[in-house]
């Protein structure tokens, strides 16, 4: 047996997660949803597992810190330390405060850099990377479900007109 | 419609006994302590009732949705504006009178700014033209009655869109807000100038407004969010789903850093400058034994605990914990409203004794009961509004 690829077009994203609904009911798989903008509401109706992201984001902001704290500590404390002002500067713990920018910046630059980057790697989008999107209308107006399907198309295609797409295609 | 139990009732009269017998006491044996521990209570609730205005007239300008379902909740607050207010006034009032052993701020004082007494400051005398006493209590007076007369007719037009319906109210609603923030935006900058800043009347800081008002936001949303999950508890506002209680969390986290942002940019950039005539004002909060635990201890409670304990998600969805960091957060900010009076008037005097929680508890006990009697007032649902549909459906 082949496996068939059906595609259901909609125009309105409350049909369309109306539709999800009533699919993933009926026990049939999706394969990918593909929307012009995040739909509230998509990602539990099609029962996505929650994202990890956030846990990534502290990971990395903790790196950020140690990193430059570890930095800063070597800078101003051990290889050359620095009278400004008269601050203390054979110390760390005395001369924190003037160092909680630089740990408070470079938090957020690793923080927001590796999430980037993780969020590219993990979508595969490397430089060159070819769009794996079946219908460029699903960049402007227009939401597409996917499906990849053994044997018979017609009890999804059924489903698909009944919760309103406006157009099925199959390949 | 709203009921106040029994047990609410009595707690808030018995919180007012309690007040009213550590204010009788404080003012009977010491007058001078008395007063500034009255004027940090005063601060301490005005501003929340005051921010509950700002949150209505925020959700108009910004056209927000999600708040629709529990707008009621600081529209009742609103109602302890005018009596906070009118303490406050009181305060300055005497203040300026020196009645009653009310000597809070020093450049009140007889003969400061006069170069022929021996009180005279030459610093405090330049400032004479912002720090005069009748300017003063115009100033005081147009702060408190412009606030209540927003509060009010932006509760007014909430209440009269229920009745009638239609758009006109959430227009002028619109419009209502959008001139009080303006309004807001300088006299809540201003006032803490005066009723705060001018107690340490050698020192400044450009930014205190804007860490007063962070302070304030705090401690509005906190308010706000304990009395939605108390109402919630008790099975009213059913259409308040978890995501507005996110929402709220949110926002707590939030302005929870923005309050450490602004107080560590004013102590790091004074205590790096070590300008002798900056530094005093720290020197008093850090040198003072009495002072000195306190100044690190709110920094550390106001700051860890809402930034380990709701950080995640699912933190801020839980109840428990969400009632946990804000009554912590709020006796944080309690203590950093005393620290922002008590050294500068009492210096080495000042500490924390029954006086002073006391009439926390009292002014407490009457926050729940002005508050709770102007819940009973109105359906705690609303209708009309036409967000309100957007409200009920929210989910993040």
């Amino acid at each position: 047996m082949s496996r068939k690829t059906v595609y259901g077009i909609f125009d309105d994203e409350e049909v369309l997660l109306n539709s999800v609904k009533e699919i993933k009911s009926n026990n049939i798989d999706i394969k990918e949803v593909y929307t012009p903008f995040p739909v509230h509401g998509l990602d539990k109706a099609l029962g996505l597992k929650e994202t990890r992201m956030a846990i990534a984001a502290f990971v990395y902001g903790c790196l950020g810190i140690t990193f430059a704290g570890l930095m800063i500590y070597n800078i101003m404390i051990i290889d050359w330390p620095m009278n400004i002002g008269g601050k203390p500067n054979f110390t760390f713990y005395h001369n924190v405060p003037s160092f909680v920018p630089v740990m408070f910046e470079c938090t957020v630059l690793f923080a927001a850099h590796l999430m980037s980057i993780t969020y590219l790697i993990k979508c595969g989008l490397f430089p060159g990377a070819k769009s794996e999107n079946p219908d460029p209308r699903t960049t402007d107006d227009k939401f597409l479900i996917e499906f990849e399907l053994e044997g018979s198309t017609k009890k999804v295609k059924d489903l698909l007109s009944k919760t309103g797409a406006s157009e099925i295609n199959e390949k | 419609m709203f009921t106040i139990t029994k047990n609410a009732r009595n707690l808030s009269f018995g919180l007012m006994i309690i007040g009213v017998i550590a204010l009788i006491l404080g003012f009977v044996n010491d007058a001078h302590s008395a007063w500034p521990s009255l004027l940090f209570n005063t601060y301490f609730f005005l501003g929340i009732s005051v921010f509950a205005v700002f949150f209505i007239a925020l959700q108009y300008v910004a056209e927000a949705s999600w708040s629709i379902v529990l707008k009621r909740i600081p529209e009742a607050i609103i109602s302890f504006l005018p009596i906070s207010g009118i303490i406050m006034l009181i305060i300055m009032i005497t203040a300026v009178m020196h009645f009653g052993g009310n000597h809070i701020y020093h450049w009140m004082e007889d003969g400061i700014m006069d170069p022929n007494s021996e009180n005279y400051d030459k610093i405090i005398a330049g400032k004479e033209a912002f720090l005069d006493t009748t300017f003063f209590l115009i100033r005081s007076v147009i702060y408190i009655l412009g606030w209540v007369y927003f509060g009010r007719k932006l509760k007014q037009l909430s209440l009269n869109e229920d009745k009638h319906g239609g758009l006109e109210n959430y227009n002028k609603g619109f419009r209502t807000s959008a001139w009080f923030m303006v309004f807001f935006a300088i006299t809540s900058s201003i006032a803490s100038w005066d009723w705060i800043m001018s107690i340490d009347t050698h020192w400044f800081s450009t930014l205190f407004g804007w860490y007063v008002f962070s302070e304030w936001a705090v401690i509005g949303f906190v308010s706000i969010l304990l009395i939605t999950l108390y109402l919630k508890r008790l099975g009213y506002l059913e259409s308040v789903n978890e995501s507005h209680i996110h929402d709220l969390g949110k926002y707590i986290f939030a302005f929870s850093l923005v309050w450490t942002y602004m107080w560590f940019s004013q102590f790091m950039l004074i205590w790096y400058a070590n300008i002798p005539e900056e530094v005093a004002y720290f020197y008093d909060r850090l040198e003072l034994e009495n002072y000195k635990f306190l100044f690190w201890f709110r920094v550390a409670i106001n700051f860890l605990f809402p930034i380990i304990l709701l950080m995640s998600r699912d933190a801020k969805r839980n109840n428990t914990r969400l009632i946990f960091v804000c009554i912590v957060i709020l006796i944080g900010h309690w203590l950093n409203a005393y620290l922002l009076v008590a050294p500068g008037t009492l210096k080495e005097y000042g500490h924390i004794g029954f006086t002073e929680i006391g009439m926390g508890l009292g002014f407490f006990g009457l926050f729940i009961y002005v508050v709770f009697n102007a819940l009973t007032k109105a359906p705690l649902e609303t209708k009309n509004h036409p967000f309100l549909d957007e409200s009920k459906h929210l989910h993040t």
